[in-house]
This record gives structure tokens, sequence and C-alpha cells, in this order.
């Protein structure tokens, strides 16, 4: 069986008047059907833009320079934009960051999630809104029939999110991307929605692509994560083989931050400097200069990727434990 | 041990503004809502010279309402806030430099037309802790210390990385000499790397200056490492406190419990699982707080009694303070 998404050496390049900011750089990877990847990187990372090149939604000065970016056998790199509006909301779903931005603030939900049933196909209103209320119920919002007719401002922002997933899930897409989903919510909401997220791809044998900064979070959601460092992913893997132990010395290093990884009250085992300005990255490995491990080779020449399943962009990878 | 900061049956009410629009639309009959919101209700704490109390909850707990009322920047409506035994306030002013604080947002606290050399000296010249000749060298001093390059003295907030403001930010509030410094948040909106580089700088300065502290965050698991005592908030009052290390590994309190199980921990095993616990339903409107125990609405325990009368925080026999009925 093919992958259902497979993208090969992407790059997508924002053209400032201050240079090329090269957000993604070279990111390949492929998706089955199903399956659960955790996209995770810190600000700046190119881990959104990523997403959003998948979708189609990289705006100018933004413009993805090369790459193939292949979706059940159709490439969607230079593809007309009619067509992409075909698949985007339909084959491939987003849910973003914020819930109260993406609403439509003087609409019910009811007739927003009704144009969007209605977008891809002649249903009728009546139709439409059974089809939206039924998502509701399954996303877990109560007395949905009804809330159709509340508007965003009425939702807590829990449930505006449960919003934003009901209406990614109207078509039953094949991939849903979303974009840091629960990073604006309390933690005992977002273990309501990862619980519920689980659960739902799980059902639909939807692929989700799930961005965040937060390893904690994806490694309970996720089956494979990436990680990405100044527009390049430098580790992939199993999820729990990548976190237990990491090939990458910056995967290494995140972990570390994690004040959960240290005993109360001691030194973290902190990353020294900061993330790169994308615009002046070194010639070589672009965590060299942050990086305990780094060699003269890591200044000069960028780490190359051998094997795919479980790699490492770095030209000196720490031991994997057996 | 002495209590540094102490708080006293500490409650505050925000009403709302009613404005000359809703005056007129009241006259043409339109209901206006004038319910205050009372974000903080009864609470009593102490915080010992030398330790870090860790202030949790989520949001809209009332813990910034709390800080802001420890660090005498906001007058309790109710109760009393005593710094040695004194009021950190006179009526809405501020009368003391012994504490400061440090906020989430280092873009929002900073001026951005102030050079951050000025905006560091600027406390302790005015308060006579340096003079005028001496500030440069106390600026270029607390700058290496927070980590920052003396030469960016005169360089403006958005000149900085996150991370860099955040050290101003705490390298001005340090210059003041306090002896308490209240942290609302300071690493939230922080990187994990960024975040870990703060978190170490903050022990490492607790530790020389000998700070007393006070640590709001809603992430449970920075709380838990930099707190010797932790308080758990839920709708306006403290449901549970005591040693952190205690809390954290008996959590009494059923909504402690259930926000210990709501974090996702890392899953070094296996395949990944979320084995967690949700707490059920959302945290109600403050406004319209439910009768009883705030918590029972979503209390897997909750009985006639949790919904009748509201538990009082007592003490357990490991010393632990806990309120609620069945715990």
């Amino acid at each position: 069986m093919s992958a259902l998404l497979e993208v090969r050496n992407l790059r997508t390049h924002f053209l400032t008047r201050a240079g090329v900011v090269k957000a993604v750089e070279g990111v390949s990877f492929s998706l089955d059907r199903g399956e659960i990847i955790g996209l995770v990187g810190e600000s700046g990372s190119g881990k959104s833009v990523t997403g959003f090149s998948l979708i189609g939604l990289v705006d100018p000065p933004g413009r993805i320079v090369s790459g193939s970016i292949r979706f059940a056998g159709e490439e969607l790199v230079g593809l007309p934009p009619a067509r992409m509006r075909g698949l985007r909301g339909k084959h491939i779903a987003m849910i973003f960051q914020d819930p109260g931005a993406t609403l439509n603030p003087v609409m019910t939900i009811g007739t927003q999630m009704a144009l969007a049933v209605q977008a891809h196909g002649g249903a009728s209103e009546r139709a439409a809104r059974e089809l939206a209320a039924r998502i509701l119920t399954r996303v877990g919002i109560p007395g949905a029939a009804a809330r159709l007719n509340a508007y965003p401002h009425e939702f807590s922002g829990g449930m505006r999110q449960r919003v934003a997933i009901a209406t990614a899930l109207l078509h039953g897409p094949e991939l849903i991307i979303a974009d840091e989903p629960t990073t604006a919510l309390d933690v005992s909401i977002q273990a309501q929605i990862l619980a519920e997220m689980k659960a739902l791809t799980k059902q639909s044998g939807t692929a989700l692509i799930w961005i965040s900064h937060d390893l904690a979070t994806v490694s309970s959601l996720a089956d494979r994560v990436l990680v990405m460092y100044a527009g390049r992913i430098v580790e992939s893997g199993p999820v729990a083989a990548v976190l237990r132990a990491p090939l990458h010395p910056y995967t290494r290093g995140l972990l570390d931050s994690l004040p959960a990884m240290a005993a109360p009250g001691q030194r973290l085992n902190q990353i020294p400097g900061s993330t790169p300005s994308l615009l002046t990255l070194p010639p070589g490995c672009p965590f060299a200069p942050r990086c305990p491990r780094s060699t003269e080779v890591c200044r000069t020449d960028p780490p190359r990727v051998a094997a795919p399943a479980r790699h490492a962009l770095c030209h000196h990878p720490l031991e994997a434990a057996a | 041990m002495t209590a540094i900061l102490a708080a006293e049956h500490v409650t505050r009410r925000f009403s709302p503004r009613v404005t000359l629009g809703d005056r007129i639309a009241a006259a043409f009959g339109a209901r206006v809502d004038r319910r205050p919101v009372q974000a903080v209700t009864d609470v009593s704490l102490a915080i010992r010279k030398g330790e870090t109390l860790g202030l949790v909850g989520e949001s809209g707990c009332g813990k910034s309402t709390l800080g802001r009322m420890l660090a005498g920047i906001l007058p309790p409506s109710e109760g009393s806030v005593r710094l040695h035994g004194a009021p950190p306030m006179r009526g809405p002013h501020k009368i003391t430099t012994r504490i400061q604080t440090v906020f989430q947002d280092p873009f929002a606290s900073l001026n951005p037309r102030q050079r951050i050399g000025d905006a560091i000296a600027e406390g302790p010249i005015a308060h006579g802790l340096v003079t005028r000749a001496r500030a440069p060298a106390m600026v270029a001093e607390w700058l290496s210390r927070v980590g920052l390059d003396p030469a960016y003295v005169s360089r403006f907030p958005h000149q900085f990385s996150g991370g860099q403001r955040q050290r101003v930010a705490i390298a001005r509030a340090l210059a003041m000499q306090p002896e308490v410094l209240v942290c609302d948040e300071p690493v939230a909106s922080l990187d994990v790397s960024i975040q870990a580089q703060i978190l170490n700088l903050f022990l490492d300065l607790r530790q020389d200056l000998g700070l007393t502290c006070l640590f709001i965050s809603h992430d449970l698991s920075v709380v838990r490492h930099v707190s010797d005592r932790v308080a758990v908030m839920y709708l306006g009052r403290i449901v549970e406190m005591g040693e952190a290390a205690k809390v954290y590994a008996t959590p009494r309190h059923p909504y402690t419990q259930g926000l210990l199980d709501s974090v996702p921990k890392l899953q070094l095993v296996g395949n990944a699982s979320i084995s967690f616990q949700p707490i059920r339903g959302e945290l109600p409107s403050p406004l319209s707080p439910p009768p009883g125990c705030a918590f029972n609405p979503r209390c897997p325990k909750a009985t006639d009694l949790c919904r009748r009368k509201r538990p009082a925080l007592t003490p357990r026999e490991d010393g632990t303070l806990v309120a609620c009925h069945h715990a």
C-alpha cells in the first residue's frame, strides 16, 4: 500500500525585503492512512509553515520553491487553485491554534458549519445542519442541535476548539493537519481534546499531523515524531524510541530542557544560545553553534541523511540504546 | 519559621464599570449585568523566609489576582496582606520596594521607548538605592548577572528576543533589591529551550540572593521544579496547599488529582497511549459559582453534602491543607 502523503525535499521560502527566509528547507516524510505524526519544534523551526505548505495556504511573500507533495497519488505542488480548493476542507482539513480567530464572529455556528458542508457539493441547508449537529455531538458538545444557533462568543475556548475540530471532520477527510490546537487551552480541557482526537482518528481512519512545541503532548498521541530545527527535520522515528534514546543532540537538549526530566530544584541541562535567524544560517549544520558535540566538519558541511526509518540529521549522532 | 509575606482572609471583587451607554440602555429597560465577579474568595496563606511558594490553577482561577494582591499592586476588597506585619499598600498605592514583580509578557511590561539601561536604573535611582553616578556600573553588573552583554545597555526592548527581554525584566526587578519576588507566569510565553535557561537563571539568583518567592504558573511541571510548597487554586479559593513533594506524590483533593492526571507525560515505553482520566466539564462562571463545593459539578466523588456545604481548608496529619469532604 502506498503512503497517503509523500513529501519530498519540500522547500518553502519567504522572499522578504531583508532577504530570503528559508522557513522550510528540504523536508521529506511520508504518512500512512490512519497514522498520527507529531511535528515538533520551537518557534521559527518551520513546523507551521510545513503545515501551511501541505494545504496550499502559503501566502506571498512566501512560496514553495521546490519539492513535491503527493497526496493520494496527486501532486499538490503547482496544483491549480480551483483544484486545491476542491481538496481543501474535503480531503485535507486544518485545525488552527486560535479558534477565536478562525470562526466567523457574526455568524452562528450552524450557519458557518452548513456553509462548510455546502462548499463541497449540494447538500440542502437542512441536511447540512443535521450533519453539523451529528458531528458536534461526536466531538463532545452537549445539546448540539440547540447550540447550532449560538455564536462563537457564547462558547468557551475549549468548546470553540471543538467546533473547529467538528468543522474539520465534516467531510470525513483523509488527512487533518492540526497546528498547536491545544496550546491556548487549559490542561484539563487539553486532556479532554487529546483523548477525543485520538478516538476520532482511530474510528474514522483519518491520518493526523499534530504540530506542537510540546513533546509530552506528542508522546501521548502520536505514532511517529518529526523534530524540526531551522527548517529541517533533524530527527524522526517512532515516538517512544526517539524520546527514550534520541539520536540528535538537539532532541536530547529539548528533552533535557523539560523540568520533568530533572529532580526538583536542580538546574536543568539547558541548550545554550537561542534559535538562529533563518536569514543568516551558518553554512554547516544549523545547530552547530549550540551543539555540545559539534566539530569542524559541522561548521562547514551540512549533514545528510542516509536511513529514512529512524534518522538524525547529524554528523555525530548519539548512540542509540538497544 | 517566620512568615515574611502573608494574606489574611483576602477577597477581591471586580465590579463591572457601568458606562453611560449601559445607563441609557438601562433607562430604556435593558438588562445590564452588574454582578461583581469574585476573583479571589477568603484566601489565607503565608510565605516563609527563603521559600518559594508555587501557585497553580487554570485560567480564571484567580491566581494572578491573588499574586497582584500579595505583590502590593492591587488592594484586596476584604482582608489584608501583610509584609513583616505591615500592609504593603496605603489606599491604592504601593508603599514598599521590598516586593518586586516579574510578569509574563516582558514586551508589555517594558516601555518600548526606554533604553533597557534606563529601565533598570530608573527605580533604584528614584528610591535612593543608588546614586545617579553609580547607576551605570550597577546596570552593567545586573546585565551580566542575568546573562546579557553589558554592551546592550542602550538597546531598546524590541532589539531583544523573548527570552532576553525576560532577563531584562528580571534584572529590573532585582535591581530594586527586593526581599520578595512575585513571578506571574514568567516562562509561559517562552520556547522550551529558552524556558530552561530562564528557570536556571531563576534558580541561581534565588539561591545567591536568598530570595523569597511567589511563583505563579499554570504549568504544573514548572511549579514542581521551583517550589518548596505549592497551593492549588480553583474558582477563587485554595483547594489544597502543602509541601510540593507531598502534594505531587499524593494529591488529596480530587481537583488536584484530576489536574495532575491531565498533564501529558512523556511516554517513553511502548506505543503512544492516553492513560489519563480527563476532568469532566468546564470551569463554572465565577459570576455564579455553584453552591457548596465549587468543584462538585465536575467531581467524581461529589455527594449531597458537597452540593450543600462548602468544605473548609483543614490540615491533614502530614500538614497538607485540603478543602474536601471526602479526602
